[in-house]
């Protein structure tokens, strides 16, 4: 039964990380996602030492407004004259830094390994269950993924036509009345609480992995934002399944193992899709 | 009846420096006007400005009487081609979709009308063969009629088109310019802003010379000279012959 677990949990991490990281691929911001993940790492301190507890919502939405800070400061840095790339990495190392003080701080007062934090063990999780009642209802990690699976899952169905023009033309879509700031800002949220309720099984550094891995890899596969997504979603499933397997032989890190099989998958798709490297040939844009 | 475009006082500008110095006109209906300047004039910045893309220190702008948060539907846009990622999973016929998005509401999506709307829109601009054609696979000229039928599927009555002529080849230039033409034959109006001074006489009934101030806007034949395009270009401007078209010899 535990085998089923895991590989649950790493199928739902995957498949609701690689859904936003579509969106993130096709707006070239693949390294807010990357500046997120590792970011929200005080803010899941903070919420830890607040709360004393690992599965709380509080931790999650405390991770998600430090998310969002993260994209609000990257904006702000930018707009007042600092290179883009510079104020990425400027934000996402000083608050990843203030997240491991805090840890190596507290960590005689928290039950908070920083090797679990930043590499992930899924291997526990399926102990780790909820109780209703007295009965236990599955691991907690289940439920915890499995909301934010759902939760992108609804957001991106409401609003996908928005989502879509956004980051396509923005300029059309804020044009025709889209608050496309509003929509940028709701999926950088979605990303931190995505991030958040992964870490415990992938990591908050191999999470980054599942959101750009499978949909790069989907970018290749199609010409369609729909079937990119459910490709990705696929794929995600996929590397988690062969990740498992594959780590339960070499008796190594799990998390690890599945983002690995998502990038050795890449690559493949890389040297026989349509899109790869044996048919790049293009019509250029001209002037 | 209410003018289509009004605009007072309007002042732009990007980290201090103004890149629109106070500029106010009116746009009678059904006209085809060009918009005309060197590089840096603010032409671009005057279309975002106005569809409050971009925020303006000062100015008011009239939309058919009314601001621009309630006549949005009756407004139609074409970026520039460059702005967006001719790479984006997608296909002609899609992108063209988007144009009804502000027909649609929060939360309907595209149906079965809108689809044939969209259809009859790349119809128009010659482009129905290749509806299902992913959009890197099209041409400059190709994509640039694309972002124009998604415009057509706009249904608006005042159009705003940044560059349209840029990078295209003859045969869509021709098939752009018919096509607003027959825009302005059904009454809307339609602002472009335009790079070639060779086809200005031949394309536009108006035109507005712009260079941070407003040069001029008007009949093109009144505005057209050598003396109000000197006054716009400044130095950049060589006449090959004062009689007939200017030609720009510098580099635009």
């Amino acid at each position: 039964m535990n085998h089923v677990w895991i590989i649950l949990i790493g199928a739902l991490v995957g498949s609701s990380c690689s859904m936003l990281g579509c969106f993130l691929v096709l707006r070239k911001m693949s390294m807010i996602g990357d500046a997120i993940s590792h970011s929200v790492l005080p803010g899941i301190v903070i919420a830890f030492l607040i709360s004393g507890s690992r599965d709380s919502l509080v931790m999650m939405f405390g991770a998600a407004a430090i998310g969002l800070v993260t994209v609000f400061l990257i904006q702000m840095f930018q707009n007042s004259g600092v290179q883009s790339d510079a104020s990425i990495g400027v934000v996402f190392t000083a608050l990843f830094a203030v997240g491991v003080v805090l840890i190596s701080l507290y960590t005689r007062q928290v039950d908070l390994d920083l090797d679990c934090v930043l590499y992930g063990e899924i291997a526990y999780a399926p102990w780790d269950t909820l109780h209703v009642g007295g009965h236990s209802i599955g691991p907690k990690a289940v439920w915890g993924v499995g909301a934010s699976f759902l939760l992108n899952v609804l957001v991106i169905s409401l609003f996908f036509k928005q989502f879509k023009i956004s980051t396509f033309d923005p300029a059309l879509a804020a044009a025709l009345g889209i608050p496309v700031v509003f929509f940028h800002y709701l999926l950088m949220g979605l990303v931190s609480i995505s991030t958040v309720a992964s870490f415990e099984s992938v990591g908050a550094i191999l999470v980054v992995g599942m959101i750009i891995v499978p949909a790069a890899t989907a970018y290749l596969l199609t010409d369609k934002l729909s079937t990119m997504i459910v490709i990705s979603v696929l794929l995600s499933i996929i590397s988690s399944v062969l990740g498992y397997y594959i780590a339960f032989l070499l008796d190594a890190s799990i998390g690890g193992t599945m983002v690995v099989v998502a990038g050795v998958l890449f690559l493949i798709a890389l040297f026989f899709s349509p899109k790869g490297v044996r048919h790049h040939v293009k019509f250029s844009h001209g002037a | 009846m209410t003018d289509p475009l009004t605009v007072k006082n309007l002042t732009v500008a990007y980290q201090k420096s103004p890149v629109l110095k106070d500029i106010s006109f009116r746009v009678p209906e059904g006209k085809l006007i060009g918009i005309i300047g060197p590089n840096g004039a603010g032409k671009s910045t005057l279309i975002k400005a106005i569809l409050e893309l971009i925020p303006s220190i000062t100015g008011e702008v009239e939309i058919f009487g009314d601001s621009y948060k309630n006549t949005r539907k009756r407004v139609g846009y074409v970026p520039q081609r460059e702005s967006v990622d001719w790479d984006f999973p997608t296909d002609a016929l899609d992108v063209v979709m988007m144009g009804r998005y502000g027909h649609l509401g929060w939360f309907k999506r595209p149906d079965k009308k809108d689809k044939a709307y969209a259809l009859k829109c790349l119809q128009q601009v010659g482009m129905s063969q290749y509806a299902n054609r992913q959009i890197s696979q099209l041409s400059g000229g190709q994509q640039q009629r694309v972002f124009l039928a998604r415009a057509l599927a706009q249904d608006a009555e005042l159009y705003f088109m940044d560059e349209p002529f840029v990078g295209v080849d003859a045969a869509t230039e021709k098939a752009i310019i018919t096509l607003l033409m027959k825009l302005k034959e059904q009454g809307k109006t339609v602002l472009v802003v335009h790079h070639d001074l060779n086809t200005v006489k031949e394309y536009f009934d108006w035109i507005m010379l712009l260079n941070v101030n407003l040069i001029g806007i008007g009949p093109t034949e009144e505005l057209f000279t050598k003396e109000f395009l000197q006054k716009t270009y400044g130095g950049s401007l060589a006449m090959l012959d004062a009689n007939s078209s200017p030609i720009i010899v510098s580099p635009r």
